[in-house]
């Protein structure tokens, strides 16, 4: 067995174990840190697949800003601790229906049509490299980007004019006043 | 390595100048005082002005910018004018409102110019990215718009419905992107024309791709059965905003509708022409049959433009056969300025009638208008002549022009409908004139330098523009793409 594949069961065991906490923590605060586990595993999946960019990408985005927004909104709003019984009903049958299904399909993929599984070509070694990625930003995808920018300003003004308390303002100047 | 040509800013000038002024606004604003909100509508109108201007100067323009991601064309300058007109009348009759209601804050006008911006780059979007990020940039703004009367919860609730739904909409718009992208290794309009002419692997994936894009814009436009959100935000957000997404957000889903289809998508006409005329025979049935049963002035409407969405994408139809593309740009262009002009001056008389407090919005507030106010009454008249198609109203003529359209693509069951749901629609546009004209009531009406020359120009127009319909379609059929 290669290095290679010894690493990926050694990580599968981790992600998967670390999806499981996620799901089965009753406590938010450790559900969101075990999801944290499972995509930095999911980052040194893309690292052995050869695309570093993407694997730094999930790291500094989802493993880092997206998660710690997540835990700041869990604190804040105190839905720490999850209530015993959910309201889930027909949804849980049919989630593990489900569920079957998804593991069923790739079992048929990997060990019966498993020439369809080899067939993908590894990518070159400089393939996606964030120079690249950067130069075709700045290039080919100069106006996305730039419209990207505007599209998070006008987000950003969005949220603060749905959530200043103008009233509270006015109370304010008119007490200064009297 | 990184090439960059300054010829690109100089054909994005309109886009760009638009995008720095309300950036400019935005700081602006902090220094205006709440009272004083007048001074940003002067410089919202100003900014909306120059591109008003530096558009038309593009008129002839026929190339593509930034690496093809953006087409100058003449139906760029074209769709640019029209947006940046209707723009402009929103504007106008949204001063006073917004100061009557409360609702006089700066970043409305800031948020409008983003919103314009973003139609402004549907309009010339070349590739799908552009398609999907454009559609956002004209969403997002529209989105806090509706929900801009808050902590009124009608308000608050159209917010939050049409952004959860625009979002979800947005999903199906990018999952549609990706499979066409999937099935032709192109995003930029014109190399996926040319692959899918060339013929793809898998069409499946082109033709699911096609029909889950036509289901995001479909939703931005209002199209049944993505109509669902329409009579709720319609009614919930402040007037104003209503009537400026009701003619904005459509110009621009209609725009890239109308691109993205005729551009891309030739190759799989025949396919796509069945579920067009089924999305527009369900629009038309669904927009007419429901206005009937509606007693609130604004939800009317709101299935009344369900109702013109219907009609405009009947003349889609036929896009793709031999010849009729052309014909499908101009009578759709001819009917978007049509409901454009009759919109806004009925929406300007809907905010005159408008108090606190979501009164004055029922059809029974409208009694005694024609005794009251004979020119107020009039002009509604006039606007709802024009939707129905009675002539001489400009609405008589859109309506010819798609219809004889669709009788060229071929599909006469689709012009019946058309014909019979038009029918449908004399019913709940009549009432409305019934009811100011034969009973008798005692209406308020809030009158307004701006909103008063608002109705006045737009009854005039829908009249007078009658008479030169032939001209103005003519002029419409010149709006072409850059590629044919």
């Amino acid at each position: 067995m290669s290095t290679d594949v010894i690493l990926f069961l050694g990580l599968a065991a981790v992600a998967i174990g670390a999806a499981l906490g996620m799901l089965f923590s009753r406590n938010a605060v450790y559900s969101a840190l075990f999801l944290i586990l499972n995509f930095a595993t999911v980052a040194v999946f893309y690292l052995l697949l050869g695309a570093p960019f993407i694997a730094m990408a999930q790291v500094t985005v989802y493993a880092g800003a997206i998660m710690v927004l997540f835990l700041f909104v869990i604190m804040l709003l105190g839905a720490e601790e999850l209530r015993k019984r959910g309201k889930l009903g027909w949804q849980q049958p049919l989630a593990l229906l489900l569920g079957f299904v998804l593991v069923a399909e790739t079992a048929y993929l990997v060990f019966v049509r498993g020439d369809l599984v080899s067939q993908i070509v590894p990518a070159a070694a400089d393939y996606g490299t964030p120079k690249d990625i950067g130069i075709l930003l700045f290039d080919n995808y100069m106006l996305p980007f730039q419209v990207v920018a505007v599209l998070l300003l006008v987000a950003m003004i969005g949220a603060i004019v749905l959530t200043k308390d103008d009233r509270k303002i006015e109370r304010k100047t008119s007490e200064e006043k009297a | 390595m990184i090439e960059f040509n300054p010829l690109d800013l100089l054909n994005t000038l309109p886009i760009l100048v638009l995008v720095s002024w309300a950036c400019a606004l935005l700081m602006v604003n902090v220094f205006v005082p709440r009272q004083g909100k007048g001074l940003m509508v002067l410089l919202t109108a100003l900014g909306l002005a120059v591109t008003l201007i530096l558009s038309i100067f593009q008129a002839g323009t026929q190339t593509e910018a930034f690496k093809g991601m953006l087409a100058i064309d003449d139906f760029t300058v074209y769709m640019n004018v029209f947006i940046l007109a209707s723009s402009l009348v929103a504007l106008a009759i949204s001063h006073d409102y917004m100061q009557r209601m409360g609702l006089a804050r700066g970043e409305y006008y800031v948020l409008m110019l983003f919103s314009v911006a973003g139609m402004m780059l549907m309009a010339s979007a070349a590739d799908l990215i552009v398609v999907f990020l454009a559609l956002e940039l004209l969403s997002i703004p529209l989105y806090v718009l509706s929900a801009f009367a808050r902590p009124q919860v009608e308000s608050e609730e159209a917010g939050l419905k049409y952004f959860l739904l625009g979002a979800f909409a947005s999903g199906f718009l990018v999952y549609g992107i990706a499979l066409v992208y999937g099935a032709t290794g192109q995003t930029n309009l014109i190399q996926i024309f040319a692959a899918a002419e060339a013929g793809v692997e898998t069409p499946a994936f082109l033709l699911v791709g096609a029909g889950l894009i036509l289901v995001g814009l479909g939703f931005k436009v209002a199209a049944a059965p993505f109509h669902m959100w329409t009579p709720d935000v319609y009614q919930g957000a402040p007037t104003t905003v209503t009537a400026f997404m009701a003619v904005g957000a459509k110009a621009g889903g209609f725009a890239a509708l109308l691109r993205v289809f005729i551009a891309a998508f030739p190759a799989i006409s025949v396919d796509l022409a069945p579920v067009l005329a089924a999305v527009a025979a369900a629009t038309l049935v669904i927009g007419n049959v429901v206005a009937v049963a509606q007693s609130n002035i604004k939800r009317l409407f709101a299935y009344s433009s369900i109702s013109h969405a219907g009609f405009i994408l009947m003349a889609f139809v036929a896009f793709g056969q031999d010849g009729l593309f052309e014909d499908t740009i101009a009578s759709v262009l001819f009917y978007l300025v049509t409901f454009a002009i009759a919109s806004f001056g009925s929406w300007a008389i809907v905010i005159m009638l408008e108090r606190k407090e979501g009164r004055g919005l029922d059809l029974q507030d409208y009694a005694g208008l024609g005794r009251k106010y004979p020119a107020l009454a009039l002009a509604m008249a006039v606007f709802m002549f024009s939707f129905t198609g009675v002539p001489p109203t400009l609405g008589f003529a859109a309506k010819l022009f798609v219809f004889r359209v669709v009788i060229e693509g071929g599909y006469y069951w689709l012009a019946i409908v058309g014909v019979v749901t038009s029918v449908v629609s004399a019913y709940y546009y009549l009432r409305l004139i019934i009811i100011m004209y034969m009973q008798d009531g005692d209406p308020q009406v809030r009158g307004e330098t701006w909103l008063n020359l608002a109705t006045a120009a737009t009854a005039v127009a829908t009249v007078l523009l009658f008479f030169f319909s032939t001209p103005l379609f003519e002029w419409a059929a010149e709006a072409g793409f850059l590629w044919f």
